[in-house]
């Protein structure tokens, strides 16, 4: 009886060790086929770690960006790791919300992160977050139309060229369109493609002194080109049209072309969603002949807030799911065209991913002419290329959205869009101190 | 001749009844076709309504990625929760309101519908802070509390236009009777207003099962109601819209379900004292 016992009470005892030691990490994640296919596969890691479980909050990305927002200014302490952008990790990292990964291990390889991924999420030498996925934008375009035409696409196109195509590739009555390009208001949205097509005209948010430019010629130019670009070769309604409105349009054969994020290559290539998929070729964004493309970088990071108290578990975690190794098992279970992009020079050297990924130089070169320190051809005050990498910009940058989609919508001319803009921007880079 | 003009009258209205029912039908019966959709159907242009290739790939796919269970719970929970919490206070206010009202009675009704105009995103920080200083984060038992003071106001609104109806001699005739306040209210005043209150406490429930601002900010993995299990379908970077849809049917069934076996005792609340 008492052998029972002593035998249970050191079942009890060993279980309590064990949920005292066991830590409960708290992930907070945006929805993508490359996040979800991380939570399948989490499995290796908590095999590997039994001491560690993980508990997923996965949500769109705004509510994403709102939930994890709030709780990490109030320091909530909701969560152990967050899913952050490119464009929240330096302003975080600035106000001390972030703790420094300076725990990932030897076999890291933080070298291997490509610079221009890397640089944006470093501060002071200290990186503050590890890049999970990472991406540019670039032109797809449906080389059937283009050869029918009698048109070929070069590898680095113009924004004349492109203009040419799309119109004539139009044919409004077969309802295919030249070009079918982000309209929907939003910093994110159509702000995030008319920042870097912007900065291919030579124009910039900002001079050195934080003063709006939208009263200047590059601006000028840039909204007209677009908006006579979407009025003769866009489909209709496209003010409301974002990522999946143009990958919908796109992958039932309604455009020709379609400049975007690099990750819908995966989309429009695959046969059991795209009825295209045979048809797309690819190209990098265009230009105006001025040294910048009109390419954007983004990334979607994992980060530790400040407030953690597992932050031991937390980088053994963020090392694990952005490391080489990670890739090699996604590729393992899932297959190469299934790696998470955009992170790593190893990847791009690889063979098998050249091979299952046609595309996957032209998401290198573009990611490699992204400078997100120097974003256009004039000197800026900030850092970011389809964005500002200020708190201020989510408010300014959707405000200046709705007023070009406006513009798109036929609700107000280009240069009232740009009036507008540059007052509203303006009144709030003054409010906030910006300009004094 | 004149039966004729009525029947077709008649016929007309039920026409009509049915054509608004579809219309506003029709989007929640679009989302549970596209369930069963693969994903390039669900966004095929032009859309096919019923000729597609069904699958339930969607839902085996939603049930292995998520806990439905125990979002489903915390729906129950949280729902139920605040709509009976609510009820235990809001059953006296109204119950004061209506039989003793005072001078500024009128003024505090108004008052507390006010509060149902202050946009949520406007306390989102204090409350967020008091949760966190009380540990209420990601809590059931916050979701409730929250909930119950957001339709606060609803409910008793509610309730004192539906006791408003109830002769007061009533009650007073049961004081004369020797009846206690307690026993006026649970004895006389709550058998006669029960349509009342049935359809009080359905709209709350369904008012607080769709919740999503105060759902969604509050909890993180633990108190998730089923708003949270949506949220996690949505994507602006991939057309996921199949299994979103698969994720909303199975989040709005169960309250749809409700609504169905009650729409009659539903009905009855809400037009409760409309005709006299």
């Amino acid at each position: 009886m008492k052998c029972a016992l002593s035998l249970i009470g050191a079942a009890v005892a060993a279980f309590l060790g064990t949920s005292a030691q066991a830590e409960t990490l708290s992930i907070a994640t945006v929805n993508n086929g490359d996040m979800i296919r991380m939570q399948k596969l989490a499995d290796h890691f908590t095999k590997a770690h039994p001491d560690i479980t993980l508990n997923w909050v996965t949500l769109e990305e705004n509510v994403l960006r709102q939930r994890v927002t709030t709780d990490i200014a109030t320091k909530g302490g909701q969560y152990d790791i967050l899913t952050i952008g490119t464009y929240e990790v330096p302003i975080w990292s600035k106000q001390n919300w972030l703790m420094p990964l300076d725990k990932l291990g030897a076999n890291y390889d933080a070298d291997d992160l490509l610079p221009s991924i890397r640089n944006g999420l470093t501060s002071d030498g200290k990186l503050y977050a590890a890049p999970f996925y990472g991406e540019s934008s670039m032109v797809m375009y449906r080389k059937d139309l283009f050869e029918k035409a009698g048109l070929t696409m070069p590898e680095a196109p113009t924004w004349a060229f492109i203009g040419d195509a799309a119109r004539k590739l139009t044919d409004k009555e077969q309802e295919v369109y030249g070009i079918c390009l982000r309209g929907k208001a939003g910093w994110g949205e159509n702000m995030a493609f008319l920042s870097a097509m912007a900065n291919s005209f030579g124009a910039r948010w900002f001079d050195m002194s934080w003063k709006p430019q939208f009263n200047t010629d590059p601006w000028k130019k840039t909204l007209t080109t677009y908006l006579g670009l979407m009025k003769d070769a866009g489909p209709r309604g496209a003010s409301s049209n974002g990522f999946n409105e143009n990958l919908a349009l796109f992958q039932t054969g309604k455009c020709a072309m379609w400049i975007d994020a690099t990750v819908a290559a995966s989309f429009v290539s695959n046969p059991a969603q795209s009825k295209v998929a045979d048809k797309v070729g690819y190209a990098l964004a265009p230009d105006n002949g001025l040294g910048k493309r009109s390419n954007w970088l983004w990334a979607w990071n994992l980060a530790i807030p400040a407030s953690s108290k597992k932050a031991d578990a937390a980088q053994s975690f963020i090392a694990w799911a952005t490391s080489k190794e990670y890739i090699d098992l996604v590729a393992k279970e899932e297959g190469w065209s299934n790696v998470p992009p955009g992170t790593r020079s190893s990847l791009y050297a690889n063979p098998e991913y050249r091979k299952a990924a046609p595309f996957a130089d032209l998401t290198l070169k573009s990611i490699q002419a992204a400078d997100p320190l120097h974003p256009t051809v004039q000197e800026v005050p900030y850092t970011g290329v389809q964005f500002v990498a200020i708190p201020e910009f989510q408010g300014i940058g959707t405000a200046v959205g709705q007023a070009f989609s406006a513009a798109l919508a036929g609700q107000m001319t280009a240069d009232q869009a740009l009036q507008s803009a540059q007052a509203l921007a303006t009144r709030e880079m003054t409010k906030a101190g910006y300009i004094k | 001749m004149a039966r004729a003009a009525t029947n077709r009258r008649k016929l007309g209205l039920t026409l009509l009844a049915w054509s608004i029912g579809i219309v506003i039908f029709f989007p929640i019966l679009w989302t549970a076709l596209t369930s069963f959709k693969t994903e390039a159907e669900a966004v095929a242009s032009p859309p096919s309504f019923l000729a597609f290739h069904w699958t339930l790939e969607n839902y085996t796919e939603v049930q292995q990625r998520s806990d439905y269970f125990l979002h489903f719970m915390n729906s129950v929970i949280v729902s139920l929760g605040s709509t009976l919490a609510g009820l235990l206070v809001a059953v006296p206010a109204a119950w004061s309101m209506a039989f003793v009202p005072g001078r500024r009675t009128r003024d505090v009704l108004m008052w507390m519908l006010s509060t149902k105009m202050l946009p949520p995103v406007g306390v989102l920080i204090p409350i967020y802070l008091l949760f966190r200083d009380t540990g209420l984060l990601d809590t059931r038992v916050g979701l409730v509390i929250v909930l119950t003071l957001i339709n606060l106001p609803i409910i008793v609104w509610m309730l004192f236009t539906y006791f408003r109806e109830i002769p007061g001699e009533i009650l007073e005739a049961a004081r004369m009777d020797g009846a206690g306040l307690k026993a006026e209210i649970l004895y006389v005043l709550l058998p006669m207003a029960v349509p009342g209150i049935a359809s009080t406490l359905l709209l709350n429930v369904i008012l607080a099962w769709n919740e999503a601002f105060w759902t969604l900010n509050l909890s993180a993995s633990q108190a998730a109601p089923l708003t949270a299990f949506i949220a996690s379908y949505s994507s602006p970077e991939g057309l996921f819209y199949a299994k979103l849809s698969a994720a909303s049917t199975m989040a709005v069934a169960p309250i749809l379900v409700l609504g169905w076996f009650s729409q009659k005792q539903l009905v009855r609340g809400l037009t409760f004292g409309a005709v006299k």
